[in-house]
């Protein structure tokens, strides 16, 4: 497609390649899965109407309003829309770059608003250390039992109204971080079946290294079942995500030349990202430092051998763990927004799943309708993020499944949060990585066991 | 009454006041960023911000909205889901959008006479999956079912896929409540089969975009589910061969349900989007379906691949279950959009010719790209005779859209000297317009604007779609 160069001294949407804006035919194929579209029946509330205000103020038409910095921050972000488009829009550019312009005009700033903003997108999300520092903290709280006694004591009362709705949301940190669970460098033991040996790195994530860490483990213990050398760096900063995400492209560009100082693509045959929100992110580093002379190529090959875990046992046909006596539990699969519409992996876990030995895999409605989780949406936008996940819980519930797999940590926990708070205290939330784990473990064991 | 003033944007704050209180304060939008995104439907290059749009959900509440414009001489566009690809909802200046997309309960399915009520909101996809169901088929299949509403199908007499064998929205119509533009709420129809007592006007309101009335509620025909269908898919290596194929399955009195063409270039767009594993090297594919009795299904299918066999395709593929069925279809849907990949701006034609003549009009849109140095890819519904030659191109070349209009009027003048239709199921809207007059001839282009005039003197509903406004000098419509 030709490509128009920017408008000279223009800056945001004007700035914007008008070929991606012109892109939209308005056909309305979008309208059917916009989360929000089916909430309000409005046309601003959906894909359509709002690519059409932003190419009114790349026109010049509209001024960048309080308005439409409200509802960029409506929009989910969760993307299923690129997924309907059988025209290739690409919203995901223009989502993140309304964002940056609506920061940087600061149509919405107010100081609660600017203090949330500083704290957790400059200070935490950019401090890995601190994060963890701050993880431990939570930890500690929540094992010294001060947590149930803040509760029981009904101290949340003291909490602002925000917040306090908030609190129950907490999610429960591990008592290890990744790096103590995982070694910079882990090889393969001999393996009887020959398969070519890969070098991969592993990402551990902000919120996966603290809260499930476990996941990180897994996903090292399954890259060792398959004959890779595993190089997962104990302090890893943010990908940016968040950042980009929510307008701050400065610090996401930031926070990439320093992913790519640390983890060299050019020496692994796979960069391994196992949450869905960031490897959609961490796939974009070729295009967000693609006028960086420095990292530019650097970047490009990075976003060349970035790879969902799925995605990658599937391509390197991943060994399939042996049958076990014991039956597996049903399992149903909930899709991260951004492992399927942003990534466009979606049979992939599926077959992950199916692989494993006795499992039953019960489809789910609406599986790739989003959850409400979205990034820091279910802070954001508490009521619309509620009733999206009394959506997707009922869903859930009616597949009868007795664990939901997905890939996201945002997923993870707001499907978790869902289940309990409707009663469900037994269903179990998992990654399908920990799931495949343990089944190759449970076949190691079966193994052993034989005399 | 006040003077339509089409420049004067902003509605007087009595009239808002009045429609707050009809419809409630949520349901009436004025802010900028809430009615920019109702300025333009599904047809490219046509934009125009309305004064406001108004949410109503009941048919008492339209009928109030529509006094309550013609006291203040407001013009009234109504909408579903703008999904339309002639313009017909695309808004005039200083009018209020009356958007029907939350007016859409399903009101009664009737499986004792297969007949099901809803309301003009309804999504069509909707309408399809109560039926089925029930055990019981909607046929219509617009492209866009997922998302159209069933007013905006009603409004439009919208055709789809399955044209050839089960006709158009009018087909499975057997009344419709209208409101009028003196507000006036008007039942036509009834659930008997036969029914001739007095002039069938139900007949006139499908079709007639808006302008004479708004449709509200629609009383629609069902039938039994057909107990089996085979999807296949024929290549081509010859557009030619493709288009003599489907006169030869017509000549043989075969009428699969579904018989659609696509061309190379709408074969790669479609491909990419969809990946249903169409081959992007063939120079034309024909998606075939034939429905009813098994037998009979295994009949046909037999029968048409026999055809394509006999006249060139090169490779004849069936789908192996319902899922991959689907899939093709919804593929072949997305043809349109898929088309967008190419260049900015895609401009959809919906000329219709005699089924004898496919393959002259055919050759003869290849011979008007070349004239004028256009990219067109064709795709359409063949068994009907239903193009849709859609020109890829970009809106802010002047120079370029100049050869464009040009291509359009001599596109329009073959399918005319071939008997043909400037539209088999767009409607006219703004969009053709101005080939009106040419196909139906002085006396019978008159007698459709008695007709408008005689039921909208005012020029209320939805003016200057299918001729221009009688009360202002032409190309200020829009």
């Amino acid at each position: 497609m030709k490509t128009t160069p920017a408008k000279p001294g223009a800056s945001g949407l004007a700035a914007l390649d008008y070929s991606v804006l012109q892109q939209c035919m308005h056909c309305g194929m979008c309208l059917p899965v916009c989360p929000t579209y089916n909430e309000t029946q409005l046309e601003r509330n959906s894909p359509r109407g709002r690519i059409s205000l932003m190419r009114a103020i790349a026109d010049g038409e509209l001024e960048v309003t309080k308005e439409f910095g409200e509802e960029m921050y409506y929009c989910l972000g969760c993307l299923a829309c690129t997924s309907a488009c059988p025209a290739g829009v690409d919203y995901a550019q223009m989502f993140e770059v309304a964002r940056a312009e609506i920061e940087e005009k600061g149509v919405l700033d107010n100081p609660k608003r600017d203090f949330i903003r500083w704290s957790v997108v400059k200070v935490l999300f950019t401090r890995p250390r601190l994060l963890r520092l701050v993880g431990r903290g939570l930890w500690l709280y929540q094992v010294s039992g001060a947590q149930t006694a803040f509760r029981r004591l009904k101290l949340t009362r003291l909490l602002p109204k925000s917040i306090r709705e908030l609190e129950p949301q907490t999610p429960t940190v591990k008592a290890k971080f990744s790096h103590q669970l995982i070694r910079p460098v882990e090889t393969p033991a001999a393996q009887k079946e020959e398969r070519p040996r890969k070098r991969v790195a592993v990402l551990t994530g902000c919120v996966q290294d603290l809260v499930f860490s476990d996941i990180n483990r897994a996903t090292v213990d399954v890259l060792l079942a398959n004959n890779c050398e595993v190089h997962t760096p104990p302090v890893q900063p943010c990908c940016g995500s968040l950042h980009a995400h929510n307008g701050d492209v400065k610090s996401a560009r930031a926070l990439a030349r320093r992913q790519l100082d640390l983890m060299n693509p050019f020496s692994f045959d796979a960069i391994i990202s196992n949450a869905g929100g960031c490897g959609s992110h961490l796939r974009g580093y070729g295009h967000l430092l693609h006028d960086d002379p420095e990292y530019a190529e650097r970047a490009e090959e990075w976003s060349r051998k970035l790879r969902d875990i799925h995605q990658f046992l599937v391509e390197i046909d991943f060994r399939r763990p042996l049958a076990s006596d014991e039956a597996g539990p049903s399992v149903t699969y909930h899709e991260s927004c951004h492992l399927c519409h942003a990534q466009k992996v979606s049979q992939q876990p599926r077959t992950v799943l199916r692989s494993l030995p006795g499992s039953e895999l019960r489809e789910c409605s609406e599986a790739t309708w989003c959850c409400g989780s979205a990034g820091i949406y279910n802070i954001t936008q508490p009521e619309t993020s509620a009733r999206l996940l009394e959506r997707k819980v009922g869903h859930i519930r009616q597949t009868g499944a007795q664990v939901v797999a997905t890939a996201n940590p945002g997923c993870h926990l707001q499907v978790q949060n869902g289940l309990r708070a409707s009663g469900d205290a037994e269903t179990r939330v998992a990654h399908p990585i920990v799931l495949l784990a343990e089944a190759y473990r449970a076949e190691a064991a079966a193994t052993s066991a034989q005399p | 009454m006040n003077v339509p003033s089409p420049e004067s944007s902003e509605l007087p704050s009595e009239a808002l006041t009045a429609l707050r209180a009809v419809v409630g304060d949520a349901q009436v939008l004025t802010a900028i960023e809430d009615i920019l995104p109702y300025g333009f439907d599904g047809t490219a290059a046509l934009k125009q911000r309305p004064a406001a749009v108004v949410l109503p959900r009941s048919t008492e509440e339209v009928a109030s909205v529509i006094r309550i414009a013609r006291e203040h001489g407001r013009p009234v566009v109504s909408r579903g889901s703008g999904t339309g690809l002639s313009g017909g909802s695309v808004p005039v200046a200083g009018a209020i959008v009356l958007c029907l997309v939350k007016f859409d309960r399903i009101l009664e399915l009737d499986t004792k006479n297969l007949t099901l009520m809803v309301e003009a909101g309804v999504v069509t996809q909707r309408i399809f999956d109560a039926a089925a169901e029930a055990g019981l088929f909607y046929p219509p299949d617009p492209g866009s079912m997922k998302i159209s509403t069933i007013g905006g199908n009603v409004a439009e007499n919208s055709g789809g896929l399955r044209g050839l064998k089960y006709g158009v929205t009018r087909d499975y119509v057997m009344g419709v409540e209208v409101v009028l533009a003196d507000g006036s709420v008007c039942w036509l129809g009834s659930k008997c089969v036969k029914d001739v007592a007095g002039y069938s006007l139900r007949d006139l309101f499908i079709g007639s975009e808006g302008t004479l009335g708004v449709i509200t509620k629609v009383l629609l025909k069902l039938l039994p589910k057909p107990a089996a269908r085979q999807t296949l898919l024929a290549t081509f290596t010859a557009m030619d061969a493709a288009a003599e194929t489907v006169s030869a399955i017509i000549a043989a009195q075969i009428i699969p349900c579904t018989l659609e063409f696509l061309d190379r270039k709408t074969i790669q767009c479609v491909e990419e989007f969809a990946r249903v594993g169409l081959p992007q090297d063939a120079e034309a594919v024909l998606l075939i379906e034939t429905d009813g009795h098994p037998a009979a299904v295994a009949d046909e299918a037999e029968k048409v691949e026999e055809q394509c066999r006999k006249h060139g395709a090169t490779s004849v593929r069936r789908a192996a279950d319902a899922a991959e069925a689907i899939q093709l279809a919804t593929a072949r849907r997305s043809a349109f959009s898929a088309l967008a990949r190419l260049r900015p701006t895609t401009i959809l034609e919906d000329v219709t010719v005699p089924r004898s003549e496919l393959a002259g009009m055919i050759r003869a849109v290849e011979v008007i790209a070349r004239k004028y140095e256009l990219n067109i890819a064709t795709f359409g519904h063949f068994g009907d005779g239903n193009l849709h030659p859609t020109i890829l191109t970009d809106e802010r070349d002047a120079d370029e859209m100049h050869r464009v209009h040009q291509a359009l009027a001599e596109i329009v003048e073959e399918t005319l000297k071939r008997g043909g239709t400037i539209t088999g199921e767009h409607g006219v809207g703004l969009a053709k317009k101005p080939f009106l007059r040419g196909q139906l001839g002085d006396d019978s282009f008159e007698l459709l604007r008695r007709i408008k005039h005689s039921l909208d003197p005012e020029g209320l509903l939805n003016p200057g779609k299918i001729f221009d406004r009688a009360d202002a000098p032409s190309g200020t419509a829009h």
